[in-house]
C-alpha cells in the first residue's frame, strides 16, 4: 500500500502539488506544509467548527478529511477569504458587532457564515443561527456572531439591489 | 484490496463517522480504501418504475436540496436537516451512515420507514438487502467484510400519505436520545387508514412498529387518538440505557417524539410536553 500520495490541488486560487503521507489530514497539510495557520484545530473530531474551510465552495470540516482527498478539488480556507490589504465586509461586520472575543473560532465562523451567505437563502436570526450551528463559541454567547452575519447579509442585499437598480 | 486485506482495511466514503473515531484512536485500520473515485457511486435519479435510486456516496446535503426527492420523497427534506450540522452533511454520505450503523442515525430509520433496498456488492456478485435487515445491531450490519454498499433504492412513496418527525437530543445536530417518523393515511372523514411509524436511537436499529398501534387504524386523527398511538408506541419498545439516557427516560422520550410527530403531521409546530 502507498503510504505517499502525490496530489495536486488548488489552495485560495494558488495551485499546489506535494507528495503528502497517506495518513496526514488536511488541516494539518494547510497549517504545517502550506503554513495557512488561520485553519484551528479544536477538537480534532468534528464537533467544534474551528477547522472549517471551503471544499469546491462548500464548508466542511478539515480534520476530517484526510489531505489526499483533497486531490484535484478547491480549498479555501481564512487566508483566501481575507483580501490582501484589510479585511472583508464580513470581517468588519464581526469587529463592529464584537462578535469575537478569543478568536480562537472566528476563522470557521467567518468560512462557514460567508459559504451559507454565498448559498443566498433566507437569511433571518434563525437561519443564521442554524448556519453556525457546527460551530462552537465559548466566549460570546452567539448573539453577536448571529448579528454581524444577518447585519452583513441585509448590506449586501441592499447592495445588490442598488446594482439592479443602476 | 478488501478481499486481501485480512480484515484490517476499512472503506472510507465521507469520513465522517470513521475519522472521528481513527482522531480518537477508537479505530485504527492498516488500509483505508477511499470510494470517491467510483463515479456510479455518485448517480442520483429516478429508475423507469418511480422509484429512486440513490448511489451509496451521494451526500446528506445533495439528497437535502434535490428537487427529485423533495417531490416524491418529502419526509427525506423533514428529516434530514437533523442529520448533524452543514459542514458534516457536506461530506456525509448515505452509504457511509447505513454501514455504520449507528442506532441513532437518521438514514437507517428512513429506509426502514421508506421500504427501502439496499444493494451490495462483493467478489461474489450483487444483492439486495431489505432496509430493516440491512443493520443487525449496534454498529453492526449484513455486509460482509469483502463487500461494499453500492446503492439504495427508495420505491415510489405513497402519495396520499403525509409525514412528521421528530427526535429529542441535548443540542440541535447531536445524535438523538430518542426519534420517530411517522406516515398516516386519512379517509374523507379524517379516520386513521394507513399507519407507518419507526422508532429510532431506542432500540439496537430503527424499528417499525405499524402492527403495535394498528389497533388505532380506523380512528378518527384527533387529539385522542394521538395520545392513544403514542403511548402504544412507548409501551411495545425496549429501550437501551446508555450515557445519555436511560431505559426508563427513553421510553417516555418515545412517547414525546411520537406525540410530536404526529402533530407535525397536521401542522402543529409547537406542542405542549405532558
Amino acid at each position: 500500500m502507498n503510504k505517499y500520495h502525490q496530489i495536486s490541488l488548488s489552495v485560495n486560487g494558488k495551485n499546489i502539488q506535494r507528495e503528502v503521507p497517506a495518513r496526514l489530514m488536511l488541516a494539518d497539510f494547510l497549517r504545517q506544509d502550506l503554513s495557512l495557520t488561520g485553519t484551528h484545530l479544536g477538537c480534532e473530531h468534528g464537533v467544534c467548527g474551528a477547522c472549517t474551510v471551503l471544499l469546491d465552495g462548500d464548508a466542511v470540516r478539515s480534520c476530517l478529511m484526510f489531505a489526499v482527498q483533497a486531490d484535484g478539488r478547491e480549498i479555501t480556507t481564512i487566508e483566501g477569504l481575507t483580501p490582501n490589504e484589510g479585511l472583508s465586509s464580513l470581517q468588519k461586520s464581526f469587529c463592529d458587532h464584537h462578535a469575537l472575543q478569543c478568536g480562537f473560532c472566528t476563522p470557521g465562523m467567518i468560512v462557514t457564515a460567508e459559504a451559507f451567505l454565498q448559498r443566498g437563502g433566507k437569511i433571518d436570526e434563525a437561519s443564521a443561527r442554524e448556519a453556525i450551528s457546527g460551530n462552537l463559541c465559548r466566549c460570546t454567547g452567539y448573539q453577536p456572531i448571529v448579528a454581524a452575519i444577518v447585519v452583513e447579509s441585509k448590506r449586501r442585499t441592499t447592495t445588490a439591489e442598488a446594482g439592479d437598480a443602476r | 484490496m478488501l478481499a486481501n486485506s485480512s480484515g484490517e482495511a476499512k472503506v472510507i466514503a465521507g469520513g465522517q463517522s470513521l475519522v472521528p473515531a481513527m482522531n480518537l484512536r477508537l479505530s485504527a485500520p492498516k488500509v483505508l480504501v477511499d470510494l470517491t473515485g467510483l463515479e456510479e457511486l455518485t448517480k442520483l435519479g429516478l429508475a423507469d418504475d418511480g422509484s429512486l435510486a440513490v448511489g451509496a456516496m451521494v451526500t446528506h446535503s445533495r439528497m437535502l436540496h434535490d428537487g427529485q426527492v423533495k417531490k416524491g420523497w418529502p419526509v427525506i427534506e423533514q428529516v434530514l436537516p437533523f442529520v448533524a450540522h452543514e459542514q458534516i452533511r457536506n461530506r456525509g454520505t448515505i452509504g457511509g451512515s447505513l454501514c455504520h450503523a449507528d442506532p441513532a442515525a437518521e438514514w437507517a430509520a428512513i429506509c426502514v420507514l421508506l421500504d427501502a433496498k439496499i444493494y451490495v456488492q462483493g467478489p461474489s456478485g450483487k444483492r439486495a438487502i431489505p432496509a430493516s435487515k440491512f443493520s443487525s445491531g449496534v454498529y453492526e450490519t449484513d455486509l460482509e467484510p469483502n463487500e461494499i454498499l453500492t446503492e439504495v433504492v427508495f420505491p415510489p412513496a405513497p402519495d396520499h400519505m403525509r409525514w412528521g418527525f421528530h427526535e429529542i437530543s441535548r443540542r440541535h445536530g447531536d445524535f438523538a436520545m430518542a426519534g420517530a417518523i411517522v406516515g398516516v393515511g386519512l379517509d374523507s372523514a379524517g379516520r386513521l387508514t394507513d399507519i407507518r411509524l419507526v422508532v429510532f436511537a431506542v432500540e439496537d436499529k430503527p424499528r417499525r412498529i405499524d402492527a403495535d398501534v394498528s389497533h388505532c387504524l380506523g380512528m378518527t386523527f384527533d387529539a385522542a387518538s394521538i395520545d392513544a398511538l403514542s403511548l402504544s408506541a412507548a409501551s411495545c419498545v425496549t429501550p437501551r440505557s446508555d450515557l445519555h439516557a436511560s431505559a426508563e427516560l427513553r421510553s417516555d422520550l418515545v412517547y414525546a417524539c411520537v406525540r410530536t410527530a404526529l402533530m407535525r403531521v397536521i401542522g402543529i409546530t409547537t406542542v405542549r410536553q405532558v
